[in-house]
């Protein structure tokens, strides 16, 4: 679905990733992981193309990104950032309506089909109740899942998440998490996010990928990833992990800085 | 902010605007009622006093108020969406004393050329905006205090080569004065014909940028996200906002004031979506320009006060009653 080969991204003199690779297959979570400054924000943002990299590729459907267009990309990846804000008298429902402004040329209207895919991503995002308020009324979570529904109705196969819950509380951090994997689950939409929390990314996450100092540390499932001995090495931190292998989410818990 | 009732606005604003059209033509040291002045726009008589008065004198100045007004809350409006900024207009941001400098070269030293004084004012504006986007461009896109701190730049140098001019050419200067201050008076029907062209063109781009605004004042990330090419778009609707700013002043000069608070009016009464903020934004300034130089022309009279005056005057105090409510 998504192939990342060898990139490599600089600014200045600073070598931010380097040669990093890694896959991404139809249908799946993938989380990334890592601490502030390793690089996992940077990569998510080059194949989104916010930032641009120096060298390697990004291969979107065996397609080489470099060679689409905005538009063709647009109609089949989105990005979501850390915080979005949108103009303060829009509406949830304009907000969302402009999900469908790849799929249209410059003459043309919202159709029926479009309406029914907006109204269809804001029932997903359960804020049928909220589309005539405005984005700027509503709190963290709900603009965040306003967000949301508005890349829903992008309908993209790939939905690139950049820290979507780092500013939210704790119930909100879940229930778009929850949203996340249950778009995933009913209509196979592929995710690729980057997390802060570690049992987030070990709880919602099929694979977890690991950044450290613009590398790529670790790459595998949750339980594969998810290790006292990677937590030290790449957080500095002791920690216990309880393991459950039926369900392959391991739990972990934060003991003290290493020394 | 319902879309019928947004779209009701603009078309009421847009009828007052006519309206205060017709009152202008009949106000002045002589006036004339509005049945006469409706008599003689539609059913021009040679001979009549009243038909040298309103076609050669005051229709002309009220179209001209009225494109001018136009084309610069345009502008401003579009600067604002493209810079992501609310204080963006064409005057703060430098455009317009660019493009004043180079008319006023034209002006004062090479008075003989003054049929490229709108390609002049264009190219100063076009400069003035490069600067700006130079000084004010971070590796993540522009941030706002610098497009302003960039604007406060450019308007100081051109001030300063504005002075030198002045005191250079101080012999040639009376001729300038009213035009430096954005003055509608003694504009006659080749002002009209040199703008409306341009303008219309301006207006009609305008009207295809609405839904390319709407997307960049969402912020390039979400613009890109959607498809979007945002440096191309910015780079396209900066050219527009200068276009109508530059031939603005080459036609009346300096004006401020009307770039930044009429779209901010537009937004408070018609909501931020641009497809009614643009026409409102239109209707508004031209509405907004056409009081400030009737006023400007009556209250005093005999003075006459430029337009651009009176603008300021006003528009000071709504500035900062704006900055009071905390609109920035």
């Amino acid at each position: 679905m998504l192939t990342v080969n060898s990139i490599s991204i600089q600014y200045e003199q600073k070598k931010v990733i380097n040669d990093f690779s890694f896959s991404v297959e139809e249908g799946e979570v993938v989380s990334i992981i890592g601490p502030n400054g390793s690089g996992k924000s940077t990569l998510l943002k080059s194949i989104s193309r916010q930032i641009p990299y120096q060298s390697g590729s990004v291969e979107l459907d065996g397609m080489n990104m470099k060679a689409m267009n905005p538009k063709q990309i647009a109609r089949k990846l989105c990005m979501l950032s850390q915080k979005n804000q949108a103009p303060s008298d829009m509406t949830v429902y304009d907000l969302v309506s402009y999900g469908r402004y790849p799929h249209k040329r410059w003459f043309e209207k919202l159709t029926k089909d479009d309406r029914d895919i907006i109204e269809w991503a804001i029932e997903k995002t359960h804020l049928t109740d909220y589309q005539e308020r405005t984005v700027a009324s509503l709190s963290g979570g709900e603009s965040q899942r306003a967000w949301i529904a508005m890349a829903l109705a992008q309908r993209p196969q790939i939905l690139l998440l950049d820290e979507p819950t780092t500013y939210l509380d704790i119930s909100h951090q879940h229930e778009v998490l929850e949203l996340v994997r249950e778009l995933n689950e009913e209509m196979g939409m592929t995710v690729i996010m980057v997390l802060h929390d570690l049992n987030q990314a070990a709880h919602y996450s099929d694979r977890v990928i690991v950044v450290q100092s613009g590398e790529k540390a670790m790459c595998g499932t949750p339980d594969q990833v998810m290790t006292t001995e990677m937590i030290r090495e790449v957080y500095r931190m002791d920690s216990e992990v309880m393991y459950n292998h039926a369900e392959r989410k391991p739990r972990i818990h934060l003991l003290r800085t290493a020394r | 902010m319902t879309k019928s009732r947004s779209g009701l606005i603009v078309v009421i604003t847009f009828l007052l605007a006519i309206a205060a059209a017709v009152i202008a033509i009949g106000l002045g040291s002589i006036r004339i009622s509005v049945p006469d002045i409706l008599e003689t726009l539609f059913h021009s008589t040679a001979d009549n006093v009243n038909d040298t008065i309103i076609f050669n004198i005051r229709l002309p100045r009220v179209i001209l108020a009225l494109i001018i007004g136009a084309n610069i809350a345009i502008s401003g409006a579009i600067l604002q969406a493209v810079m992501g900024n609310p204080l963006a207009d064409p005057g703060l941001t430098g455009v317009t004393s660019g493009a004043a400098v180079f008319v006023l070269v034209i002006m004062l030293a090479k008075p003989e050329y003054t049929q490229f004084m709108p390609l002049a004012a264009l190219i100063g504006g076009m400069l003035a905006a490069t600067i700006v986007y130079a000084l004010a461009w971070r590796r993540n896109g522009i941030s706002p205090i610098s497009i302003i701190l960039a604007g406060v730049a450019v308007n100081a140098l051109c001030g300063g080569v504005v002075g030198y001019l002045s005191i250079i050419y101080s012999d040639r200067l009376p001729s300038a004065v009213q035009w430096m201050n954005g003055s509608l008076a003694a504009k006659g029907n080749s002002v009209v014909s040199m703008i409306l062209p341009y303008a219309i063109v301006g207006w009609i781009l305008s009207f295809f940028a609405i839904r390319k605004a709407n997307v960049i004042r969402m912020g390039d990330q979400v613009a890109a996200n959607l498809g979007e090419n945002v440096n191309r778009i910015r780079i396209l609707l900066s050219i527009l906002a200068v276009f109508l700013a530059a031939i603005s002043v080459a036609a009346i000069g300096m004006i401020g004031f009307v770039g930044l608070i009429v779209p901010h009016m537009a937004r408070f009464l018609v909501g931020s979506n641009y497809k009614y903020m643009m026409p409102m934004s239109m209707a508004l300034g031209a509405l907004v320009l056409l009081v400030a130089d009737t006023g400007g022309r009556t209250l005093f009279s005999p003075l006459e006060i430029p337009a651009g005056i009176l603008m300021a005057v006003i528009g000071g105090p709504y500035f900062l009653y704006l900055m009071r409510r905390s609109v920035f």
